[in-house]
């Protein structure tokens, strides 16, 4: 790979990366896992004067339960660590049926949760996932001060989040759960490693077989990841059951503003969308009772 | 007397000896062309067309050229002034190697630029301002057919239209009257996508013009070493004997590094210019949508069928789209490769094909992927069309082919397009194939899921190929005929040294010639040492491609170790002190006549010949051989598939795969199983997701890994592999060509497979690659799914 000259810095403490993210204003890039931007220096469509690797900075690489019961992610944290983890699998099913899916194992020994997010493309996984489960991006200014800002105005544009110029992305947030945790992320891909033909996230929060909350969004089929409000909302304090399942699979489909391309017609991509909610559900239905 | 020496134990034939190769590979001491680095040695990179088709209105180097660290930029102006802007290719049409006029495709070679590393050739590109007025893309045959089509080659003198060849062959009358008698015609068309054979390593070369000297030696990934010689004396005018042309280890080639590109001629014209050593390596891009590609024909074609299920005659016309230069590496006399060995498997007897070629704003080839000269192409299109007409006809698949095949009791069998097939068991490898797959069984499994909505399906591929090009009567290359040599120097210790005109690019040829070796010599495998791919240390060849080496320059091997035998056994008898014909051999050993525990071993005749040769007798134990081969070898493979297709999405799974491969003798088992497994990947990788499509503006679409898909471990099905032995009667040990057979045979089987998984929906083709969505499609609206996938959005 031969991208165009540029400066590297590394540092070894927040505090010394806003002190380069300062002097470099708009010309520079966080580097965490590089699994987006590398690609993008490599072809030479990204030429940023320079690129900050934020990996010698400590504490940054984990995933935790807060004691308020939301699970924080740190930007280091890697996707083979969430693929791995107790945690997630025993807790948050959306998300350990999410890591494994991510590109191929290389891919997931560098890249990361919150820099997948950041990248903001259409077909990121893990931001389906985040909108499902109502997440947050935490943002980290120079001064130390913090904002939480949701997933669903965090991604603005394809490629386009809401970061400020001077902030870092820091952690993920995820709330506490309503009930128990059930989902799954379904995906078709060509191939493994392929981005999403279709991906669909689920995420429910159910006790006593009602639904408390429910999350639906979709990968791959528009602009940006979608979430399905009307389906979430008419899952909403219902239980799982054919009709139910039904009206949600239609409403996601509507909700997909999928494009014709080489991965497939409008017309199939919606109609997965269908197919993949009403299975999604379906198993959810047979777990949860 | 002597222990009989067991050929297993020493690495002989049938011996699945581990590859000698893979010791250095898998340690990462192996040399390919980019590891080497030469003194004084600078970079080059090149600048290429974002456009289709585009007139170049000027092209401005100035900045470029004041980049520290650059030393050359080389444009297709300068390249003229050394007659290089334009060099023929091997189809007898011309490429630009920098265009001057227009370019021709996306991704053309437009400049080059030399600098201190590859970072600096980069900016230097990138610093290069050409101006274009663009023009109408075509893209596919029809469109470059079409009334007031834009001459893509109008720098070809009396070029008046897009048509780059006509060809036809067979018997028209005949098969005309044929049809006339025919109770039912199957017709099918169907389209199969261009694809690139995409070798993890690029193309690239190291070229070193000594100004001292005048000699060039050029490191170069290319299949062919030999012929590339002749070419570069050709294209560079410069004298043969001062060109040395070294192919290291090549990390894979499928054809794709056969013909000679433009980048190598930049290299070695920018070394001379420069008086340096210039490094070339193609970057993925560049590979992917520069140089040859493979396939990209539109088929029409039918069949004439009695009732009973006997084809009488089979006529097809092909398309072919060859991008904007007639490139394809095939012998001279054919211009669409040996397609025309279609149907060669079965008993038909007329058949006639027509072909025509289309200048397209495409890359150009296009390129024998996998195969012997677009056998891959026919034998897609025959076991299609076979299905189809089985179908048609309301016969079993199996039963269908049972009645058509060529029988044992035929051969020599001579096919209407005028192939001579020489050997095969072609009902037995089906009826292993049958067996092992468990038809019947199979297909009542299918009715039961049928009845609760699920879709099973059963696909067959049967069909023989012509390998091994090629007897001197019918093929050369740039006027070569298209043999292989080899040399054998056996050393006072009895060590031995082959040298081969072939290249390996991954088929463990170090490994398998060696065999040959012990086979007629007794010498142990470990004791050989074979080298290839240097012009200057190699006897002439035609290089590795088309399945060739085992049936040519194996067969070269076998004939200069029975040569240097027959000196042994001079030396033996000498030994022995009897005349010559009371000396017997056996494997590694002569013994005096009815006296076996009296003998010498080929070690001690080889000692012999250095150092107590008889009177008058030249020293030494060494000889060379050339082998024309009197015909090609000629494999068969039976191919059978099992799939589930989901109704609701269109994914399918393969369930089983058996394949029955005929190679004649295998020398390396454990190899020939490797070849079928690699071919067989990539037919599934043809028939599931591997293609390279364009858009209306000419934009390549699979220009990298991400949109050009390359199967992996986790999606590749197993593979279930059988064989049957029916030796070559031609080459020395009875071997035929492998490397391809699952390649060529493989697409039919997993498309057949879908196919049939879908046969109550009246749906005749869906054409590859079948993504769930065009399998969806064909379910939904019970209608074909034909042409490329699309890549432009409807909304």
């Amino acid at each position: 790979m031969y991208p165009s000259r540029f400066h590297y810095e590394a540092p070894r403490s927040l505090d010394e990366a806003f002190g380069v993210l300062q002097a470099y204003g708009d010309e520079a890039k966080i580097l965490a896992g590089g699994q987006s931007l590398i690609p993008l220096i490599k072809l030479r469509f990204a030429a940023p004067a320079c690129i900050v690797d934020i990996n010698n900075i400590p504490g940054l690489d984990f995933h935790e339960e807060d004691s308020d019961g939301s699970l924080n992610i740190g930007a280091l944290c890697r996707h083979r660590t969430l693929e791995r983890s107790p945690l997630l699998r025993s807790k948050y099913p959306t998300m350990s049926a999410t890591a494994p899916l991510i590109a191929d194992p290389m891919v997931r020994n560098r890249g990361t949760l919150v820099g997948s997010v950041c990248h903001a493309d259409p077909q990121g996984d893990w931001a389906s996932v985040m909108l499902a489960m109502g997440g947050e991006i935490i943002a980290r200014r120079a001064d130390g001060s913090e904002r939480a800002i949701p997933v669903s105005q965090f991604v603005v544009g394809p490629f386009q989040n809401a970061l400020a110029q001077g902030e870092i992305a820091v952690r993920a947030r995820v709330p506490a759960a309503r009930g128990t945790r059930t989902g799954t992320y379904l995906k078709l891909e060509r191939r493994v490693g392929d981005f999403a033909t279709v991906g669909l996230a689920v995420a429910l929060e159910v006790s006593g077989g009602t639904i408390n909350r429910a999350g639906l969004a979709l990968t791959g089929v528009g602009p940006n990841n979608i979430q399905c409000t009307a389906a979430e909302q008419s899952l909403a304090g219902k239980s799982l059951n054919a009709s139910t399942i039904e009206q949600a699979a239609r409403l996601a489909a509507e909700a997909a503003q999928p494009k014709t391309d080489v991965r497939g017609s409008a017309e199939y991509k919606r109609h997965v969308v269908y197919t993949f909610v009403t299975r999604a559900l379906s198993n959810r239905q047979a777990s949860a009772a | 007397m002597a222990q009989a020496l067991d050929e297993i134990k020493i690495g002989g034939l049938g011996s699945s000896r581990k590859r000698v190769e893979d010791d250095r590979f898998l340690r990462g001491k192996g040399n390919y062309t980019d590891d080497f680095k030469l003194p004084g040695m600078v970079h080059m990179e090149i600048l290429r067309s974002p456009l289709a088709h585009a007139r170049i209105k000027s092209i401005d180097t100035s900045k470029a050229w004041q980049i520290p660290g650059v030393h050359m930029v080389l444009t297709g102006e300068m390249a003229a002034q050394h007659n290089l802007a334009w060099m023929p290719t091997l189809s007898y049409d011309t490429q630009a190697v920098l265009a001057t006029d227009k370019v021709r495709f996306q991704g053309q070679e437009i400049a080059c630029v030399c600098a201190d590393d590859p970072y600096i050739a980069k900016d230097g590109c990138e610093a290069i301002v050409v101006e274009y007025e663009p023009l109408p893309p075509i893209v596919n045959p029809w469109q470059s057919q079409a009334e007031g089509a834009p001459i893509i080659r109008d720098d070809k003198e009396g070029q008046t239209d897009n048509i780059c060849y006509r060809w036809e062959v067979g018997d028209r009358e005949g098969t005309e009257r044929a049809f006339a008698q025919a109770d039912l015609v199957s017709k099918l068309e169907l389209h199969y996508p261009r694809s690139h054979p995409s070798p993890i390593e690029c193309c690239g070369s190291i070229a070193d013009y000594n100004s001292a000297t005048a000699k060039l030696t050029v490191y170069m990934t290319t299949q062919a070493p030999h012929i590339i010689r002749a070419a570069v004396a050709i294209v560079a005018e410069l004298p043969e004997h001062m060109i040395r042309i070294i192919s290291p280890d090549i990390g894979g080639g499928f054809g794709n590094k056969v013909p000679v590109y433009p980048g190598y001629v930049c290299s070695i014209l920018c070394s001379i210019l420069l008086a340096r050593p210039v490094k070339w390596i193609e970057d993925k891009t560049g590979n992917l949508i520069s140089t040859h590609y493979a396939r990209d024909i539109y088929y029409k074609g039918e069949l004439a069928l009695r009732k009973d299920g006997k084809i009488l005659a089979v006529r097809f016309h092909c398309d072919s789209d060859n991008g904007a230069f007639f490139s394809d590496a095939q012998p001279t006399k054919f211009k669409i490769g040996l397609i025309h060995s279609a149907f060669a498997a079965y008993d038909i007897p007329y058949g006639y094909m027509t072909a025509q070629g289309a200048y397209t704003n495409k890359a150009p080839g296009g390129v024998a992927y996998r195969c012997s000269f677009r056998v891959t192409e026919a034998m897609f299109f025959q076991e299609r069309a076979i299905q189809a007409a089985a179908s048609d006809l309301g016969m079993d698949q199996a039963a269908f082919r049972r009645l058509n095949l060529v029988k044992d009791d035929q051969f020599p069998f001579r096919t209407p397009y005028g192939f001579l097939l020489d050997s095969g068991q072609f009902h037995k490898c089906l009826d292993v194939a049958l067996n092992a797959i468990g038809y019947d069984d199979f297909l009542r499994e299918k009715e039961a899921a049928r009845a609760q909505g699920r879709r099973l399906g059963i696909g067959i591929s049967t069909m023989t190929e012509p390998l091994g090009a090629g007897n001197s009567r019918e093929y050369d290359i740039l006027g070569i005929k298209m043999f292989d040599a080899a040399e054998l120097r056996v050393h006072p210790s009895g060590k031995a040294i082959l040298k081969i005109g072939s290249q390996t690019q991954g088929q463990g040829h170090e490994t398998t010639f060696a065999q040959i070796v012990t086979h007629e010599l007794g010498i142990p495998a470990a004791d050989i040492l074979v080298q290839h791919g240097d012009t200057d240390n190699t006897p002439f060849g035609m290089g590795t491609y088309a399945s060739r080496s085992t049936p040519v320059a194996g067969a070269a091997t076998a004939m200069v170790a029975r040569k240097v035998r027959a000196k042994a056994r001079k030396l033996a008898a000498h030994l022995l002190e009897v005349s010559e014909e009371d000396v017997e051999w056996e494997l590694g050993r002569f013994h005096v006549r009815g006296a076996p525990s009296n003998g010498v071993s080929i070690q001690e005749c080889a000692m012999a010949a250095y150092g107590n040769m008889p009177d008058g007798m030249e020293p030494g134990l060494e000889n060379n051989a050339y082998y024309d081969p009197p015909n090609m070898t000629w494999p068969f493979a039976a191919y059978i598939v099992t799939v589930e297709v989901d109704p609701e999405t269109g994914v399918w799974d393969v369930l089983r795969m058996v394949a029955v491969d005929d190679c004649g003798v295998r020398i390396n088992p454990m190899i020939v199983e490797g070849q079928i497994m690699g071919g067989m990947t990539e037919a599934y990788a043809m028939a599931n997701m591997q293609f390279i499509t364009y858009d209306a503006e000419g934009n390549c679409v699979g220009s990298n890994y991400m949109d050009y898909l390359l199967p992996t471990a986790w999606e590749t099905p197993g593979f279930e592999l059988h064989e049957v032995v029916t030796p070559s009667p031609h080459h020395p040990i009875g071997a035929k060509g492998i490397g391809e057979c699952a390649a060529v045979g493989g697409p039919a089987a997993f498309v057949n497979a879908v196919m049939n998984a879908v046969d109550d929906t009246g749906v005749r083709n869906i054409d590859m690659p079948l993504l769930p969505d065009r399998v969806w499609e064909a379910m939904k609206y019970k209608r074909d799914v034909s042409g490329a996938p699309p890549v432009k959005s409807d909304s």
